[in-house]
């Protein structure tokens, strides 16, 4: 096989951020569901509450480290594989990445760090203000890392200067609130609240069935009040994901027709278009052996009306190919205008899928957990602890997918209609330096990624602490009183 | 001053911001094995940095943000030049991220000491190859004309020189005196002096190597700026020490805190206006002009580092108020080790 630059620097790009994006949902969810956890104790000063704090804040701090670790990474990648790529659209592309790091970064970074060393430092309610700072930060981070994404899916805001040979910005507040933008926040935000809170009803699950203290009426309750808090959680946001996920699949049928086609595999341009539920046939449906369709279902996810005109892959291949493909030499040349059907059309539908699973479960757990029905007791141990991976594994993948979904489907775009990736790639980069980047941060990734498995099951199945009243300092009294938290 | 020399002087900030923080968070973490003689005086070590090393590290994130923005050119050829290096950097950065919070999190010898070698190991690699890299781009590096943008293409080996060792060398030591000297500031009890006496020999050494590698610089690239920052950062390390050896910790560490920023800063004016000089023609090198993203780029981004860079140095300066006691020994608590408390 041979492989080209190109090609390893797609792979490092794809598995680095898809990696990357395994712990930002958990990160950006969980903060706001520990936030939450911490509120109530703050008001109510019932103990559970801290208990369900401080348990899942370590949990959030496990998965928090690689996040964090695995960002840096991707702040540096493009200048180091996509130069080309970083010079055509550094004008407005670096402006929200510099924009995340001052607003976003340095507010999680230092308010974390305040969170989890203050509990003795800080008044409780300072205290209590730190976390849902970070979490604050979280959201920024988001934004604007969503903005530079979403210009790549629908460049605004800028002009093309034949001079310099680049793209450049000419209104940053169009770049902020591109359409794209607009649909694609609340659906990430959303299914990161989905992430974080099946894990959260999983995790409680879990206790309730197999916790070594399961049958004190003290744990019952704690792991009772955390799947209930969080199922709902995870129902209300998920309420906001297929709206919001319904808004997006309209505004990507007006940017970006292709994807839509590459997501139906639709190849013939169609009124009234149906859509496929699973097709058995060949991987990227260009033939059918067995599919079970809903009748006019993509014409309404695409334009919202039962009989709106889809159009097909091969017509929107034919308008690519003149409008852009005419000049091999220029950036928006490509051989080909369509993006790997077989990876569109199953990730969207794995997004959707697994995002439904990680739904059903949760409202089955709302149902056996009403009155005080409690789990402990079950008499399906099996399919509850079924249900205690799919609630967190189910969203999480459904985020990748997605992911790969859009990304894929922009194909064989960087930046829509203005470069492909072919092009974006460093010209002076050579196989043998990806390759070594490649090799070089996969294993390290899987060795943390073991690391990271082993002590986030070990902490969840130790299970919450006891109860213990932080108390802050007052330091004149007692100088060498060890401090509640220490590395 | 015109909008291309406020950015690059905002660049300068930032990173004098990043090495004057996390210099010393790198130098704690290689004196782990040096200072940290029981496991108590490591974790002592390691929670006088706890709280503050991420914001540290951002610092770095926002310098390579704003480099990106505002000098699109400079960000795109330094790290596709720098590959390999930076590669290494990366390595070191992920490792040690980790260290800080997983170490504590098994009660297992085997498990935290290679943590402590992923800490080491992981501040050391960084704290060489930033000084190997700054110095490459001071000195000049092979840049010319590929397709019309102006492209690194000197390969890994020509990274490696004398002159670039050098550098490496001065930031490595001025990091482990200057992670000294906050021990020094931040504990209490026996690390505390062991810390201070240390700080002193380090400094010692760290001068010799910064004023060969500043005169270096100042005879090969310098202006009179350059000349005025760099005696500054050389007097305030004799300061330092000066005041390392009469036990005033706090004015030590302010010295070594003040060096490397003055060296920092004195490093970016001996390098102005270039961004990165070419070694094979001054037609080559890029710029605060040709390197440049446009002007209304460069005024959006003005107005949000005016409103938001003072509000992120409140905060952090906060943050360091409320941690200001020193650790010592005894505030370790006995059970914690399993990392029991959140
Ligand atoms: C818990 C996770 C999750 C769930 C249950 C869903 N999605 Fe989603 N989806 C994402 C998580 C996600 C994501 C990972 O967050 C993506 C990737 C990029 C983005 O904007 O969000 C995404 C992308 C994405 C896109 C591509 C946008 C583009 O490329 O422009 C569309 C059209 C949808 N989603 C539509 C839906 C619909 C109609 C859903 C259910 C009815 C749905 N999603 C459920
Ligand atoms: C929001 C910020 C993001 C930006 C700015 C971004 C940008 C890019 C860039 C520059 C590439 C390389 C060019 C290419 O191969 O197409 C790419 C590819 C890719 N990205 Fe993203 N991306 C972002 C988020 C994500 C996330 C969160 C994921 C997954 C979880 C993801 C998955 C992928 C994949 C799978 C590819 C490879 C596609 C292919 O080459 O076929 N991206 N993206
Ligand atoms: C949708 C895509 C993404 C979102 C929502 C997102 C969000 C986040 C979050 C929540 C964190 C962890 C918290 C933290 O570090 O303080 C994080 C870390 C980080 N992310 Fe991402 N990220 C995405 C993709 C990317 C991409 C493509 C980049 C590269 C430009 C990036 C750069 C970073 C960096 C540099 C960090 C480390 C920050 C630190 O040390 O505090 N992220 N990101």
């Amino acid at each position: 096989m041979d492989l080209s630059a190109l090609d390893i620097a797609r792979w490092q790009f794809a598995i680095t951020t898809v990696y990357h994006f395994l712990f930002v949902p958990i990160t950006i969810g969980l903060s706001a569901i520990v936030a939450g956890y911490q509120t109530a104790w703050v008001r109510t000063g019932n103990e559970q509450w801290l208990r369900l704090t401080k348990f899942f804040g370590k949990l959030f701090l496990i998965n928090f480290a690689i996040g964090v670790v695995t960002g840096i990474v991707q702040e540096f990648q493009f200048g180091m594989n996509w130069s080309d790529y970083s010079r055509f659209v550094g004008d407005i592309f670096g402006a929200p990445l510099a924009v995340e790091g001052l607003l976003a970064f340095f507010l999680e970074s230092t308010f974390l760090g305040l969170w989890i060393f203050g509990w003795d430092r800080l008044p409780k309610k300072a205290h209590l203000a730190t976390i849902w700072l970070a979490h604050i930060g979280t959201v920024f981070s988001a934004y604007f890392i969503l903005a530079a994404n979403s210009f790549m899916q629908h460049p605004v805001g800028y002009e093309y200067n034949p001079e310099t040979g680049r793209a450049e910005l000419t209104d940053f507040f169009a770049v902020l609130t591109n359409k794209v933008q607009l649909v694609t926040f609340p659906h990430v935000l959303l299914s990161a609240y989905m992430t974080a809170a099946g894990f959260v009803v999983g995790v409680s699950v879990w206790q309730m069935i197999k916790g070594a203290r399961r049958h004190e009426a003290s744990e019952r309750s704690l792991y009772k009040a955390g799947a209930k808090t969080a199922a709902w959680v995870l129902l209300i946001a998920s309420a906001g994901v297929i709206w919001s996920g319904d808004a997006q699949a309209k505004v990507m049928t007006e940017v970006q027709p292709m994807k839509m086609a590459a997501a139906e595999a639709l190849y013939d341009t169609e009124p009234s278009a149906p859509f496929s539920l699973f097709t058995i046939g060949s991987l990227d449906g260009s033939e059918e052996k067995f599919a079970v369709t809903v009748p006019n279902l993509l014409s309404f996810l695409a334009t919202g009306t039962f009989d709106g005109t889809v159009q097909g892959i091969n017509e929107l291949s034919e308008q690519y190919t003149t409008e852009f493909g005419s000049d091999p030499s220029s950036v928006t040349y490509a051989s080909d205008y369509t993006p790997i059907e077989a990876v569109t059309y199953w990730s969207f539908r794995l997004m959707m899928g697994l995002g439904f699973a990680g739904i059903i479960a949760a409202i089955a757990t709302l149902v056996a957990l009403r009155g005080d029905r409690n789990l402990a007791d079950t008499k399906r141990p099996a399919l509850w602890l079924l249900a205690a991976w799919v609630l967190p594994l189910g969203p999480l993948f459904a985020n990748s997918f997605g992911w790969i979904f859009t990304e894929v489907g922009r194909q064989p775009w960087a930046v829509f209609g203005l470069m492909t990736v072919e092009n974006a790639v460093s010209p002076t980069v050579s196989a043998f330096e990806v390759l070594t980047s490649l090799i070089v941060f996969t294993l390290l990734y899987g060795v943390l990624a073991v690391v990271e498995i082993k002590l986030m099951l070990s902490y969840i199945k130790k299970g919450a602490d006891d109860f213990a009243e932080p108390v802050v300092r007052d330091d004149d009294n007692d100088p060498d009183r060890p401090l509640a938290f220490a590395y | 001053m015109e909008l291309t020399t406020v950015w690059f002087s905002l660049i300068t900030i930032l990173w004098i911001g990043y090495f004057a923080l996390e210099g010393f968070d790198f130098g704690v973490a290689m004196l782990l094995p040096v200072l940290g003689r029981t496991e108590r005086e490591r974790r002592v070590l390691i929670n006088t940095i706890g709280p503050v090393w991420d914001g540290n590290e951002v610092w770095v994130l926002v310098a390579g943000g704003a480099t990106f923005a505002a000098f699109p050119e400079w960000y795109a050829t330094l790290f596709s030049g720098f590959y390999l290096p930076l590669l290494l950097i990366l390595c070191g950065l992920i490792v040690r991220g980790l260290g800080f919070e997983y170490r504590h999190k098994r009660d297992d010898a085997r498990w935290r000491r290679n943590w402590d070698l992923a800490l080491i190991i992981g501040s050391f690699v960084p704290a060489l190859l930033w000084g190997v890299a700054f110095a490459n781009i001071l000195r000049g590096v092979p840049i010319e004309e590929l397709n019309g943008h102006l492209e690194y293409t000197g390969g890994f080996f020509n990274l490696l020189n004398p002159y670039a060792l050098l550098g490496g060398l001065m930031t490595l030591t001025l990091f482990l005196t200057h992670g000294a000297m906050y021990i020094a500031l931040k504990t209490d009890g026996d690390v505390r002096y062991r810390a201070r006496a240390l700080s002193v020999r380090l400094g010692v050494g760290a001068a010799v190597i910064a004023v060969a590698f500043l005169l270096w610089t100042q005879v090969m690239t310098g202006s009179v700026a350059s000349a005025v920052a760099f005696v500054v950062a050389a007097l305030c390390l004799v300061g330092g020490i000066v005041a390392a050896l009469q036990g005033r910790e706090g004015w030590a560490f302010v010295g070594t805190f003040v060096t490397i920023a003055a060296g920092v800063a004195g490093l970016f004016l001996a390098l102005f206006p270039n961004v990165m000089p070419s070694s094979i023609d001054a037609a080559y090198n890029l710029t605060t002009t040709n390197a440049s993203a446009t002007a209304y780029t460069l005024t959006v981004m003005t107005v949000v580092a005016a409103i938001f860079t003072p509000i992120v140095l409140a905060y952090q300066a906060w943050s360091y108020w409320v941690f200001r006691k020193r650790i010592s020994t005894l505030h370790i608590p006995e059970e914690t080790l399993a990392g029991s408390a959140a």
